[in-house]
């Protein structure tokens, strides 16, 4: 795609008038006298040969260079067999439209009087690098940023000195930086690369650490006896057995051919059949065979008959390993750019470490985030009126669904999402209502049988989505005003959609918390929890108020149904992915506390990350380790991390 | 002991020659021993179905009669058939390597044999290497203690942190589920040595038994399996006939009460989580060389709480009671699921049983907490007549003290 | 004269309310001792510390002539020490029959397995018949107990106290919800008992403790007030005070 682009830029700065016609047509440029005299060398071109034309080429001055090598590189330079003349070409039915090297216009030809110049891709590799310092020292900003970029890509010493020269016409920083880079990878005097390197500091840039890496990159050698390899950069000596497996270290000395490969399993196999005679193996019989010892003394005795090659005995490989040492070699030959690039590399480390960790703690905060929506509406129905819903994770799917409906009627997502957010909370409102007057009233004074009742509607909820939406997942797409995410530097980035969980969950606990202090209404709620006697005495009336609250419970979690459906996939089974861990979060809090919920939803977020930053190559391992730990947890506080005490806890 | 156990329980009686007499006919009904009147696959269901009544005893013995809803017994269930599945896997694949590699011109050593049954096993995990989890798996008796002993010891280990303590309730509810979303989680992993969500498949080969044929040994499976689950019903009845049974009856009702009388509760919690954890475990261990095939799926938490459910239907609280739930309800979901259930044309709407039978489950299962707590086993009492005492507002159900409705609100 | 029981210093707050206040209180081996005090003075909670089932903050209680310190004990096991608590609400197993009721609290080993392998022997069941015969509910032995009345509740609860033969009981308002008749009863039975052991009775009602007729422990706001006979106490102008003049 970018080379398009490339060739799109160089195509257009052709069609420039001016650039090409400033010089006279009538005499031929040094451009045209390089390819009159490489004429054969052009035309079978190979990367090992054509180096010193296209040098020449692009040292000549000739503004003509920067369109003949660029039209080279495109298949766009053309031969005309009868005068060995050059032209640049483009493809017009059966001929060709010709220009001379300079851009005038030439007239066409037949196709068979020319031929295509087709480089490989080496040559094109070639030229695009002399095309370089052309590209750096345009006036257009765009294309410089490109050349830069293909640089960048491809870092190579020959574009230390086009660089330089473009910096010293025209500074610019990101030119400078890619400067100092090439520094510290090409620059011939060690000096000058060790000041680089030292020049950036603990620089987080992906690419300051590409540009180092190679220079630590090393090699495992192994050398005869036990003096250090001459004129090698040492980065450590290795004892095998030790830092260094015995076995990896025998096969370094069999690669590198130092000494005889050992005899495997397979290869002992091999020659053992291709050595049967008579129903047996250098005499033992076939049937004794089935065992390892057997097989190895009917190849001693091949060995001693000559019939097998001799392999290495343990003793052998003991005495290998003995003559010889092993060291790690730098491939960079001056020590003291292999131990500035080593330090610079420790101290980005350090950097990187620490970014690396707050990275982690927004991942953390932002799994936080959704559990604590979807385990809010939990913290109500369980922590507040003891009610387990085993249908709440039912209650989040509905709401996604909604969500995903409102989509199909309205198609600008902005609005959309608007009107699905009190819509979806509109609708399970009004479900958990009706469960609470239908099943769960009936049940207060039996947990268990509520647990199962509300398991009963669980199952026959996501059974009915199942048959209303199909099994395959439904999208529900955020505005575009929530895709991208916030990247503060190369390692630390979170993507807009978490943050607004984020604010969402914050919004909700604000809610939450005004409802219950600052209104009549969380006034007798509070009051129905601690005391429903009491309570129904003064006037208020309970049922009346389980019904609000577990409505309000049900209402929260259809809401956090619409915020995960965003970056989930919404199935019927969406509630279910996250049942279990609401519940964590609302045991692991404390029930019947909002700031429990908050604290149970930290710690279970931030334990995920952070196990799976551990064992980052496994979340089923990690959600594993998670749940163990929380049950261990359990053991120690047992009523929750906030724990109501004393007798208002109950038993 | 003046009169016989089952002389002082004659419901015992009567459920061991129902058995004796079900397991009978469908013997003489069977392709390989009778009439060949029910198919071999059927035969296995109705194995199958006897091994879920005894899970589903094991959980009424800790829910009914203990009160503790443990949504995990099916994760033991699981473990159980993954600890013989291992055998029968090994064992199988053994013989299939040791005929593949008696072709060769050398006879194979026993590390080319267990290289071969590694890559038969593993290699859709991208292993070879034998797991060290499969170390016993090449012994039956070794596995077959194990089947009693993994399972028994998880049991032991998480019961006691659980009881140690005092969660009780909802809270042990979810306990208990967490443990088991943390083992499927945990099998789902390729590195788990057990296949991952491969699980292991061909268990309904036995090995050494290539002459016998599956028509055979289905019905030799349901010998075994109702005889475990006579032998499950003795035992269960037996240990809720005495004093034992009544302390974890009162341990069920008002467990400080019990403390107070000089039993550690959680002693008595622990020793029944663990016997019925090794109850679901043989059941499991005779289950899946019927199914064919375990994988990790079987183990998630919704399996156990299907279990919960069948014994919440049959009538928890009686031993016959969870054995009706558990036949009645898997064997109707089967026939529902299985698309046998005619389609019910509604004129503008076709209802068909295989998508709308989830949803009757769950309706019937709300209707049945709300409105029959004692469930099918509720039937027996009014056929015997049994009248409860007169009291004061609505049954509390059985995990809530006897404590009638009225009298709980202090 | 050795103490059966003896707290001393032992206080624990609740959310930073200090229901018991470094309270102190001994008793013999067969006492009969009466606690008063208003609502909230932390009766119920030193009853509860005594049985384990709250842990004070600190403070030390021990039990026996060997001294053993209740602190460290599971509630199950300060059972089986011989400490034996009766509540104010008949608490007794109502799906079981009364004869179960009995035999479950029958001193005999409370090990598991013990429990599981125990069949009652013939001498067994007659003790269980002796003790229902006690307690008036000699002809109800196959009832369940949940059938039962209310007061025939409390005195199969006092059965139960009784099978498990312990050496120090611990009873919350026994004449609550009681007829005249069934309190002169029970104060004939607490006063018998209390000769072959300690018997702590927790009693609102003054009248009630005036027919015990013995030492009397005023307990307020967490700590004992006043000790000694009732006409000793209800002269102490503090418990006047506690008693009158909050009305």
């Amino acid at each position: 795609m970018r080379h398009l682009f490339l060739t799109f830029l160089a195509l257009l700065w052709l069609a420039l008038p001016g650039v090409a016609q400033t010089t006279e047509p009538t005499t031929p440029g040094p451009v045209a006298q390089i390819l009159a005299d490489n004429t054969a060398l052009i035309e079978r071109s190979s990367r090992t040969t054509i180096g010193p034309v296209i040098d020449a080429l692009a040292a000549s001055g000739d503004p003509a260079a920067a369109m003949v090598l660029d039209a080279w590189a495109n298949r766009s330079l053309g031969l005309r067999e009868a005068d060995g003349t050059f032209f640049l070409i483009a493809e017009s039915g059966d001929s060709y439209a010709l220009r001379d090297i300079t851009g005038a216009d030439a007239g066409t030809a037949p196709k068979a009087d020319i031929t295509q110049l087709r480089p490989n891709a080496g040559v094109r590799g070639l030229i695009a690098t002399a095309l370089v310092q052309f590209q750096l020292a345009d006036p257009d900003p765009a294309k410089r940023r490109v050349a830069l970029e293909s640089i960048a890509r491809d870092p190579a010493p020959e574009n230390l000195a086009p660089l330089r020269a473009a910096i010293a016409n025209s500074p610019d920083p990101a030119m400078t930086r890619l400067e100092r880079l090439l520094t510290l990878r090409f620059d011939p005097d060690p000096a000058a690369r060790v000041a680089a390197i030292e020049g950036f500091g603990a620089d987080l840039g992906l690419d300051l650490r590409g540009a180092l890496n190679p220079l630590v990159a090393t090699r495992r050698l192994a050398v005869a006896g036990t003096g250090a390899p001459e004129s090698a950069n040492v980065a450590a000596t290795l004892t095998p057995g030790n830092d260094l497996p015995r076995e990896e270290a025998y096969d370094i000395l069999v690669a590198a051919g130092m000494a005889p490969a050992r005899l495997t399993v397979a290869d002992q196999r091999a020659s053992l059949v291709a050595n049967i005679a008579d129903g047996a193996v250098g005499g033992i019989p076939l049937v004794q065979l089935d065992d390892q010892s057997a097989r190895d003394r009917a190849y001693t005795a091949l060995e001693a008959a000559g019939l097998a090659p001799s392999a290495a005995t343990e003793d052998e490989v003991t005495a290998a390993l003995a003559a010889h040492s092993f060291y790690d070699v730098y491939a960079e030959p001056d020590p003291d750019v292999t131990r500035a690039a080593r330090d610079a590399l420790d101290r980005i480390g350090m950097t990187v470490g620490a970014m690396q960790a707050a990275d982690l703690g927004l991942d953390a905060l932002s799994l936080a985030s959704i559990y604590f929506l979807a385990a809010i509406g939990l913290a109500i129905t369980f922590g507040v009126m003891r009610v387990i819903n085993m249908a709440h994770g039912e209650f989040i799917m509905l709401g996604a669904y909604t969500g995903y409906v409102v989509q199909q009627v309205i198609a600008d997502y902005t609005i959309s999402i608007l009107i699905a957010l009190p819509l979806a909370f509109a609708v399970t409102f009004a479900a958990g209502v009706a469960m609470e007057r239908l099943v769960i009233r009936h049940l207060y004074k039996r947990p268990l049988e509520t647990l199962l009742a509300t398991f009963g509607i669980s199952i026959a909820l996501q059974q009915i989505a199942k048959n209303i939406f199909g099994t395959q997942a439904r999208p529900l797409t955020a505005p575009g005003w929530l895709d991208g995410a916030w990247v503060l530097n190369d390692v630390v980035a979170i993507s807009y959609i978490r943050i607004a969980i984020f604010v969402l969950a914050m919004l909700f606990l604000g809610v939450f918390l005004f409802i219950m202090k600052r209104t009549r209404l969380g006034l007798e709620v509070r009051a129905v929890t601690q005391n429903p006697t009491m309570a129904a005495s003064m006037g208020i009336n309970p049922d009346r108020i389980n019904m609000l609250t577990f409505g309000l419970g049900s209402g929260i979690a259809g809401v956090a149904g619409v915020a995960i459906g965003l970056f989930a996939q919404v199935t019927s089974e969406i509630g279910q992915a996250y049942i279990v861990q609401s519940f964590m979060t609302v045991v692991v809090g404390g029930v019947g506390n909002i700031w429990g919920a908050l604290a149970g939803a930290a710690m279970i977020g931030g334990l995920q990350k952070g196990i799976e930053w551990l064992n980052p190559s496994n979340t089923l391992a990690a959600q594993t380790y998670m749940i163990i730990f929380i049950i261990i947890f359990i053991q120690f506080r047992p009523r929750g991390i906030i724990a109501l005490k004393g007798r208002a806890a109950g038993d | 002991m003046k009169k016989g156990f089952l002389a002082k329980n004659p419901s015992v009686l009567i459920f061991l020659l129902c058995l004796a007499a079900f397991t009978l006919a469908v013997t003489l009904l069977s392709e390989a021993y009778g009439v060949s009147f029910l198919s071999t696959s059927f035969v296995k269901t109705l194995g199958k179905t006897l091994c879920l009544c005894l899970v589903a005893l094991a959980m009424d013995l800790i829910w009914g009669y203990c009160g503790i809803l443990s949504l995990g017994h099916f994760a033991f269930f699981g473990l159980g058939g993954y600890m013989i599945g291992m055998w029968l896997m090994y064992a199988r694949t053994e013989e299939i390597v040791v005929q593949a590699l008696a072709g060769g011109p050398l006879p194979p050593t026993p590390e080319e044999i267990v290289t071969g049954i590694g890559t038969q096993i593993f290699g859709v995990v991208g292993g070879a290497e034998v797991p060290l989890v499969w170390f016993f798996a090449h012994s039956l008796t070794a596995q077959l203690v194990l089947v009693v002993l993994v399972p028994g010891l998880l049991a032991l280990v998480f019961g006691w942190l659980a009881f140690r303590s005092r969660v009780t309730g909802v809270y042990l509810s979810i306990l208990t589920q967490a443990m088991t979303l943390a083992l499927a989680l945990y099998l789902f992993q390729n590195d788990s040595g057990l296949r991952g969500n491969n699980g292991l498949s061909g268990l309904q080969n036995l090995p050494g038994l290539d002459e016998v044929s599956q028509d055979a040994l289905s019905v030799w499976f349901l010998w075994a399996s109702a005889l475990a689950l006579g032998l499950g019903y003795l035992l269960c009845a037996w240990v809720v006939s005495g004093k034992f049974g009544s302390v974890i009856r009162a341990i069920r009702d008002d467990e400080q009460r019990v403390r107070f009388l000089g039993y550690s509760v959680e002693n008595y919690k622990l020793a029944v989580f663990t016997l019925t954890a090794i109850i679901a475990a043989i059941a499991g261990a005779l289950y899946y060389p019927q199914a064919g095939i375990i994988n990790p799926a079987e183990l998630a938490p919704i399996a156990s709480i299907y279990l919960a459910v069948w014994v919440a239907i049959g009538g928890r609280g009686r031993l016959y009671g969870a054995v009706i739930g558990a036949a009645f309800v898997s064997l109707l979901s089967s026939w529902f699921t299985g698309g046998r259930a005619p389609d019910i044309n509604l004129g503008i709407y076709v209802v068909k049983w295989v998508d709308w039978w989830q949803v009757l489950l769950g309706i019937a299962f709300v209707l049945v907490t709300l409105l029959a707590p004692k469930g099918i086993g509720g039937l027996f009492d009014l056929y015997q007549g049994r009248r409860l005492p007169d009291r004061k507002g609505a049954d509390l159900g059985p995990d809530d003290s006897s404590l009638q409705e009225k009298e709980a609100v202090q | 004269m050795s103490a059966l029981l003896e707290v001393s210093g032992v206080s624990v707050t609740f959310d930073g309310f200090r229901a018991i206040n470094n309270l102190s209180f001994n008793i013999g081996p067969q006492e009969l001792r009466a606690i008063i005090g208003p609502n909230g003075a932390g009766k119920t909670t030193f009853m509860d510390i005594v049985t384990g089932k709250t842990r004070p903050d600190k403070g030390s209680v021990t039990f026996g002539e060997r001294s053993v310190s209740l602190l460290s004990l599971s509630e199950a096991k300060i059972a089986q020490a011989g400490v034996g608590r009766k509540f104010q609400r008949p608490t007794v197993f109502e799906d079981q029959s009364v004869f179960d009721n009995l035999m479950m609290a029958l001193k005999k080993p409370r090990g598991p397995l013990a429990v599981l392998l125990f069949r009652p022997k013939a001498e067994d069941a007659s003790k269980v018949e002796a003790l229902a015969a006690e307690v008036g509910l000699g002809d109800q032995l196959a009832r369940k107990s949940g059938e039962l009345s209310h007061g025939q509740k409390q005195w199969l609860e006092i059965g139960m106290l009784l099978a498990q033969e312990p050496r120090l009981l611990l009873v919350d308002e026994p004449a609550a919800g009681m007829t005249l008749q069934e309190r002169e009863q029970t104060t004939a039975l607490l006063v018998e008992m209390a000769k072959t052991r300690a018997v702590v009775v927790v009693e609102h009602d003054m009248e009630f403790v005036r027919r015990l007729n013995c030492k009397v422990t005023v307990l307020h706001e967490g700590s004992v007030l006043a000790e000694g006979s009732l006409e000793h106490v209800t002269k102490n102008p503090s418990v006047i005070e506690v008693y009158l003049g909050r009305g």
